[in-house]
C-alpha cells in the first residue's frame, strides 16, 4: 500500500494537469459534440484527480518546480506549483466537473451551442491550469490569451445579436487589457532582463518605472477582473451566456486575472507598492461591493442578478490589498482573500445552475415568472438559498471563514471603515437575494406549465452548494494547503 | 537618446494612440484595428528596450513572435464576431455606443 502510494506521489503531476484538459479539447475538437459529451465526464474525473494527486505531493514535499522539456528560464519555460496554486487548481477541476456533469444535460435538451461547448471547455480549463502553474510573466501573458479566447468564445455560442455583442465587448475588454500587462511585462524586461517572477521580485527597485509597471499590470488585471467602475462587460457577457457557462465565467474566469494580479503583488511589487495605491484599490472594491449590490437590486431578470452579484463580490477580493499593506493584518488579509476567491467560486457556480435550472424550467427570464419554483423545483431553491448563505458571510460556509479573516485583518490593522462595507455588502446581498426567494416562494399562477427537468440538473447545482458549505466546515485542510509556500513562510491564517 | 529608446519611445506613443482609438471609436472596425496598434507599440517597446546594451538580445525577438501570433488569432476572432453581427443586427457598433 505505501509503495503504491509513493509511486503516485512520484508521479509529475504537474504536465498531467495540463495536458488532460488539452488533449481532451483536441479528441473533443476532432470528433465532434457527441463524442465530446460523452469523454467529458471521464476527463474532469481525471482531471481533479491529477489536481488531487499535485496538490498531495506539494503538501508532503513542499512547493513543486518542473522544466518544460527538460528546458529551463529563460528560453524554456518554468512550472511552479506552491500551495495557493494547487488550491486554485482543485477549485477549478472541481467547479469544471460539477458544471460539466450539469451541461451534459442542459445541453441535450438545447440544440444551440453544444457543438463547441465541449472543445472551448476543456480549452478553457487547461490554459486555466496552465495559468496557475506559469512562473514567468510572459508565459502568464499567454495563457491569460488563451483563457480570454476561450471564453469570449463561449459567450458566443448561442450566437443571437445580444450574445454577438456580449462577445465582441468582452474580447475587446480583455484584449485592451492584456495589452497593458503586456507593456509592462516589456518594461520589467527592458529595466531588469528577466521575466522570472521571483527574480523580478528580488531586482525590483522602487521608482517611476516601477510605478508606472505596478500602475499599467494593476489598471489591465482589473479590467479583465471586471473591477469597479472597469465591470461594464461583465453583466451583459455573464448574465446572457448558457448557463453552464455563466458558471464557468463568473466562478473560474474572473479569478485567473485576480489570482495573477495577487501573485504581482505580493510576490514581484511588494517592495514597491505604495499604502495609498494599495488603498485606491480597496476603494475600488468598496464600490463594486456597493455599486454592484445595489445594481443586483434593481434587475428584473435573475441570472443579471446572479451576474451583478459576482460585480459585487468581486469587490471583496479587492478587499485583501489595503487590508494587506499594514503589518499587523497583512497574514488573515492575503489568506481572507483567497478564501474569499475558492469559496465564492464555489456558492457564484452553484447559484448560477440553480438559477439556469429555475429558468429552464419556468421558461422565462424575469424574477416575477419564478412563482411556484419552491413547490415544483425545492432542491434548486434550496442550494440557491445555500450558496446565498456564503455570498452573506453568514455561518457556516466558506464565504464565512473568507469574511471573517478579512474582518480579523481589518481590525488588526485599525481600518474600521473596510468593516462597515463589509457590513453594509452584506446587508445589500441578503436584501437581493431574499427577492428571489420571496418570487420564488409565491404559489404558482393558476394554470402555469413548468418543463420537467432531469435530476442531474439539480443534483450538480446542490452538490456545488455543499461544497460551498464544507469549505466553512473544514476550513483547515485548504488553509494548510495554501500554507505551502505563502508569501510569508510557517504563518497560520 | 540611443535608437532602442527612440523605438520604446514611440511604442509607448503607439500604444497610447491605439487605447485612445479603443475607447472613442464606436465602429468595430476602427476598434480592431486600434487595438493593433496598440499591439504594435507594446512590441516596439518590448524589442526596443531591449537593445539598449548595444548587442542583440534574442528573447524579446522570441517573444514578439509568440506576441503577433497571439494579435492575429485575436484579430481574426474580433472580425469574424463583427462580421457575425454585422449579419445578425446589420450594425457595426456595439449597443449603447453611437453609430459610425
Amino acid at each position: 500500500m505505501s509503495t503504491v502510494l509513493s509511486a503516485l506521489l512520484a508521479v509529475n503531476w504537474i504536465s498531467w494537469v495540463i495536458g488532460l484538459p488539452l488533449t481532451y479539447t483536441i479528441a473533443a475538437f476532432l470528433s465532434g459534440a457527441r463524442a465530446g459529451r460523452m469523454l467529458a465526464l471521464p476527463a474532469l474525473v481525471l482531471s481533479l484527480l491529477a489536481a488531487v494527486g499535485l496538490s498531495a505531493r506539494v503538501l508532503a514535499q513542499g512547493p513543486q518546480r518542473h522544466m518544460v522539456g527538460g528546458w529551463g528560464a529563460p528560453l524554456g519555460i518554468e512550472l511552479y506549483a506552491d500551495g495557493l496554486a494547487c488550491l486554485m487548481l482543485l477549485m477549478t477541476a472541481a467547479i469544471g466537473l460539477f458544471t460539466g456533469w450539469y451541461a451534459r444535460h442542459y445541453f441535450a435538451r438545447q440544440d444551440t451551442g453544444a457543438t463547441y461547448f465541449w472543445p472551448l471547455t476543456g480549452f478553457l480549463l487547461g490554459a486555466m491550469n496552465a495559468l496557475y502553474l506559469s512562473a514567468d510573466v510572459f508565459n502568464l501573458y499567454v495563457t491569460l490569451e488563451l483563457l480570454g479566447l476561450a471564453a469570449v468564445g463561449l459567450v458566443a455560442l448561442t450566437g443571437g445579436a445580444a450574445a454577438l455583442a456580449a462577445a465582441l465587448r468582452y474580447l475587446l475588454a480583455a484584449l485592451a487589457g492584456s495589452l497593458m500587462y503586456l507593456l509592462g511585462v516589456a518594461l520589467l524586461y527592458g529595466a531588469h532582463g528577466t521575466l522570472a517572477l521571483a527574480e523580478l521580485g528580488a531586482r525590483l527597485v522602487p521608482g517611476p518605472l516601477a510605478w508606472t509597471v505596478i500602475a499599467l499590470m494593476t489598471l489591465g488585471l482589473a479590467l479583465k477582473t471586471a473591477l469597479f467602475p472597469l465591470h461594464f462587460w461583465l453583466p451583459p457577457a455573464h448574465g446572457g451566456a448558457a448557463t453552464p457557462v455563466s458558471a464557468l465565467l463568473s466562478a473560474l474566469v474572473i479569478k485567473a486575472s485576480f489570482y495573477l494580479l495577487l501573485r504581482l503583488w505580493f510576490e514581484v511589487f511588494a517592495p514597491a507598492v505604495t499604502i495609498p495605491a494599495a488603498q485606491l484599490l480597496g476603494v475600488l472594491g468598496a464600490g463594486a461591493i456597493l455599486w454592484g449590490s445595489w445594481l443586483a437590486l434593481c434587475q428584473q431578470k435573475v441570472k443579471m442578478i446572479v451576474a451583478y452579484s459576482t460585480v459585487a463580490q468581486i469587490g471583496y477580493l479587492f478587499l485583501l490589498f489595503p487590508l494587506a499593506a499594514y503589518a499587523p493584518g497583512v497574514e488573515s488579509a492575503w489568506y481572507g482573500g483567497v478564501y474569499q476567491a475558492v469559496s465564492h467560486a464555489f456558492a457564484k457556480a452553484a447559484m448560477f445552475l440553480a438559477v439556469g435550472s429555475m429558468v429552464l424550467a419556468a421558461g422565462r427570464e424575469d424574477i416575477d415568472q419564478l412563482d411556484g419554483i419552491s413547490a415544483r423545483l425545492p432542491l434548486s431553491l434550496f442550494s440557491f438559498a445555500l450558496a446565498g448563505i456564503s455570498l452573506m458571510g453568514l455561518p457556516p460556509s466558506g464565504g464565512f471563514i473568507a469574511k471573517w479573516l478579512l474582518l480579523k485583518a481589518a481590525l488588526a490593522g485599525g481600518q474600521w471603515w473596510w468593516v462597515v462595507v463589509m457590513i453594509l455588502g452584506g446587508l445589500l446581498t441578503a436584501a437581493y437575494l431574499f427577492r428571489v426567494l420571496r418570487h420564488a416562494f409565491l404559489p404558482a399562477r393558476r394554470g402555469k406549465r413548468f418543463r420537467a427537468l432531469p435530476p442531474a440538473l439539480e443534483l450538480s447545482a446542490f452538490g456545488l452548494a455543499l461544497g460551498s458549505l464544507a469549505l466553512g466546515l473544514w476550513a483547515s485542510g485548504p488553509l494548510a494547503l495554501l500554507r505551502v509556500g505563502a508569501p510569508f513562510a510557517g504563518a497560520s491564517p | 537618446m540611443s535608437i532602442g529608446l527612440i523605438y520604446a519611445v514611440t511604442g509607448a506613443l503607439l500604444f497610447s494612440l491605439g487605447l485612445y482609438g479603443l475607447i472613442v471609436h464606436a465602429h468595430l472596425i476602427r476598434k480592431i484595428l486600434a487595438f493593433n496598434i496598440m499591439g504594435s507599440g507594446t512590441f516596439l517597446v518590448l524589442v526596443g528596450l531591449a537593445q539598449r546594451g548595444g548587442e542583440v538580445d534574442p528573447v524579446p525577438q522570441a517573444l514578439v513572435l509568440t506576441g503577433i501570433v497571439v494579435a492575429v488569432s485575436a484579430t481574426a476572432f474580433a472580425l469574424i464576431l463583427a462580421r457575425r453581427l454585422y449579419a445578425a443586427n446589420g450594425r457595426c457598433t456595439l449597443p449603447g455606443e453611437g453609430e459610425a
